[in-house]
């Protein structure tokens, strides 16, 4: 029957520009109603909602939501007049659209119907009549903050205390607040406010050309920078159907696969240590500082954030750099087994992680989870293997999946993950298609669309891109699976004793800024 | 546990004495030169104030085996209170303007404060915005500026070592 009905939004589609296949539909406000339930009927997820300003060209505000099915990305449009901005909640098919359907409310003044009405990114910094992603709103203007108090939801009972952090936290890491209530030590509820970092990436991106934006989409989430900046770059090239050269598509899978290396040695460190094995930080910290040093080598930068470019890659790295590359991993491959041997044998380290922060599968599903955190929840999804893009298709990933739910589970993903980049790493660095590491774009027509999607480390990540007059950039949207998984957070330490909050929030390390916009 | 003591075993010391970016400065030197104007080791808070977590990466990389910063006598401290430097990347996002703010106020005199990274420097690519006050020296005041996006250890190192030397005395405070 669902099936029927994602036949029916068929008939009415069109194709969008992607390096995986996309449809899109525009629908009044009843068919967006609909559209929601027939996906979630058929087992998709709301990846995100966005909205844009066309009152310029046509009179209207859209909101418009992309759900990712098993096999393509759906994306839903539906059209508001000026005077009436309000589209129908999603929030309550799927919970991660209430936080989404804030932020576009703070940004661009339309609004759903129903859900939360607390802002969400807007903290104060300024004022509740402006919304700054309007085209009539100058992005220089500036405003004092006015902060008032943030209505957080009070849990009352007998012993029931309050716990707030943040925003600023005890270590070298991002900014959010986190609000505790408990009895004793076990958590009763978490709720997070979030929003610190917002810096204006959307309104940025419109004073950009369309050639630079790649630079800013690296800069959504550093730590993330290949998965965004490769995101960005599919979607500009696929406005002009651009064909990249093999070399370059190799090289950058190469630096997505690098960049999730990066990011496992250094979360496997830092679970180790939060668990009370510093031993385990100093080891994997290690394995992450030679393989930064060898990217130095072979690309120039520590972490990658400006190679993918339009058009290919930006620099073609030696040939001895790249084999001593291939040599390091081989190495790191080896130390990756052992230590992955001592972490599963420590008896005082898996006690730590072994149902800590536990999620159950239905949860995670009901809640939207994606990518790392959802596969450690028994959801094997993985883009590189379910929509495969080049060259994923000739290179498909096994896809790690562990169904626990817990702190260890997330471990365990991460080593299985990292042994199979390195596998993966292995084999490009072993047979390197030779050639041009970039070409030259064509130039984009005002008013296209296009969507890249990628699997970066943390799960898939977006960007909605669309062309402006002269080569600029009329709107471009990011999204990271950090909205949705920060939703599973809150859920994790649930029974859980707050001292073990460190350990349970490493372990699904996600991104503020990535969210935050 | 005798398969972790075989592991360190041969894993053996990483850390590089006196990493190239403080050639004349050994670890034991910078120790006592910190020692002679703290009476104590050097303590670090860091602020986020609204970087992209680049910036942060490369901080933490300061604490792996290779740089090996508390072999100098510098740690990273919880409170500001306890805090002699603040590293700040930016840029400063108007939501973190006022914890910037705080933080720098309960430190205790004398401090240093280093912006950190192209936006913690000038704003960077987000430059100054409805959402961005740009540069920290926006905000507070900073003694110095590390370029890079994301600077590299070396450089955060070679940042600290120039700031803690005395070469600018913090008059603010």
């Amino acid at each position: 029957m669902s099936m029927d009905t994602l036949d029916t939004l068929e008939h009415d589609a069109e194709r969008l520009p992607s390096n995986v296949t996309v449809s899109r539909v525009g629908v009044d406000a009843e068919g967006w109603r609909r559209a929601a339930d027939s996906m979630q009927q058929a087992g998709a997820v709301l990846l995100t909602l966005w909205g844009s300003d066309d009152r310029d060209r046509d009179g209207h505000f859209r909101i418009h939501a992309a759900y990712l099915a098993r096999q393509r990305l759906w994306v839903i449009e539906h059209a508001m007049p000026t005077g009436t901005p309000v589209y129908p909640s999603l929030a309550m098919v799927f919970p991660v659209a209430d936080r989404l359907q804030r932020a576009i409310r703070d940004l661009l003044g339309i609004h759903a119907d129903g859900g939360d009405a607390r802002p969400w990114l807007r903290h104060g910094g300024w004022p509740e009549s402006m919304f700054p992603l309007r085209r009539d709103v100058d992005p220089a203007q500036a405003h004092a903050v006015e902060s008032s108090a943030y209505p957080f939801v009070r849990v009352s009972g007998d012993g029931v205390h309050e716990i707030p952090v943040g925003p600023v936290h005890a270590g070298t890491i991002e900014p959010g607040h986190f609000r505790f209530s408990l009895v004793g030590e076990k958590v009763l509820r978490l709720e997070q406010r979030l929003g610190y970092t917002h810096k204006g990436v959307a309104k940025r991106f419109e004073s950009m050309r369309l050639h630079d934006g790649h630079r800013l989409a690296a800069r959504v989430c550093g730590d993330s920078a290949v998965a965004f900046s490769w995101a960005y770059c599919c979607a500009l090239e696929s406005m002009s159907a651009a064909v990249v050269p093999p070399r370059a598509v190799i090289l950058r899978a190469l630096a997505l696969e690098l960049e999730r290396l990066a990011n496992h040695l250094g979360d496997l460190g830092a679970l180790g240590n939060d668990a009370g094995l510093a031993f385990g930080l100093t080891q994997f910290s290690a394995l992450k500082e030679r393989l930064l040093r060898r990217h130095a080598e072979a690309f120039g930068q520590r972490y990658l954030f400006d190679l993918v470019i339009p058009g290919g890659v930006s620099m073609d790295p030696q040939a001895g750099a790249l084999d001593a590359l291939s040599a390091e991993l081989s190495g790191i491959e080896r130390d990756v087994r052992e230590l992955r041997t001592l972490y599963t044998e420590h008896a005082g380290l898996q006690d730590r992680l072994l149902g800590t922060g536990s999620v159950g599968q239905a949860q995670a599903r009901s809640l939207g989870a994606l990518g790392l955190a959802a596969r450690a929840c028994g959801l094997a999804h993985d883009l590189r293997a379910d929509m495969p893009w080049p060259p994923y298709d000739r290179f498909t990933p096994t896809v790690a999946a562990c169904a626990d739910g817990d702190v260890a589970a997330r471990v365990q993903v991460r080593f299985a993950e990292t042994l199979e980049s390195l596998q993966l790493c292995g084999q490009w660095l072993g047979d390197m298609p030779a050639g041009e590491v970039r070409m030259e774009l064509p130039d984009t027509r005002p008013g296209q669309q296009g969507i890249g999607l990628i699997e970066g480390w943390r799960g898939p990540v977006m960007v909605a891109l669309e062309s402006g007059v002269d080569g600029g950039i009329r709107r471009c949207h990011v999204h990271d699976p950090s909205w949705q998984n920060w939703l599973l957070l809150e859920w994790a330490v649930l029974d859980n004793i707050v001292a073990d909050f460190p350990l349970i929030n490493k372990s699904f390390n996600l991104s503020y800024s990535g969210h935050d916009g | 546990m005798f398969d972790i003591l075989s592991r360190i075993r041969r894993t053996g010391q990483l850390s590089e004495t006196g990493p190239h970016a403080l050639k004349q400065v050994t670890p034991d030197a910078l120790h006592a030169k910190l020692h002679r104007t703290f009476g104590r080791a050097l303590c670090i808070r860091h602020v986020d104030a609204g970087s992209c977590n680049g910036c942060e990466l490369e901080i933490q990389a300061l604490g792996n085996p290779y740089y090996n910063l508390e072999g100098a006598g510098i740690h990273f401290v919880a409170s500001p209170r306890h805090a002699d430097l603040l590293l700040a990347t930016g840029p400063v996002s108007v939501n973190m303007e006022e914890a910037l703010r705080r933080t720098y106020d309960a430190m205790p005199a004398p401090k240093w404060v280093i912006a950190v990274g192209d936006c913690g420097a000038c704003g960077g690519i987000f430059g100054s915005s409805y959402a961005s006050r740009g540069s920290v020296s926006n905000i507070i005041p900073v003694d110095a500026v590390v370029n890079g996006c994301p600077p590299s250890p070396t450089a955060l190192l070679q940042a600290i070592a120039k700031v803690t030397a005395g070469a600018r005395h913090s008059e603010h405070a």
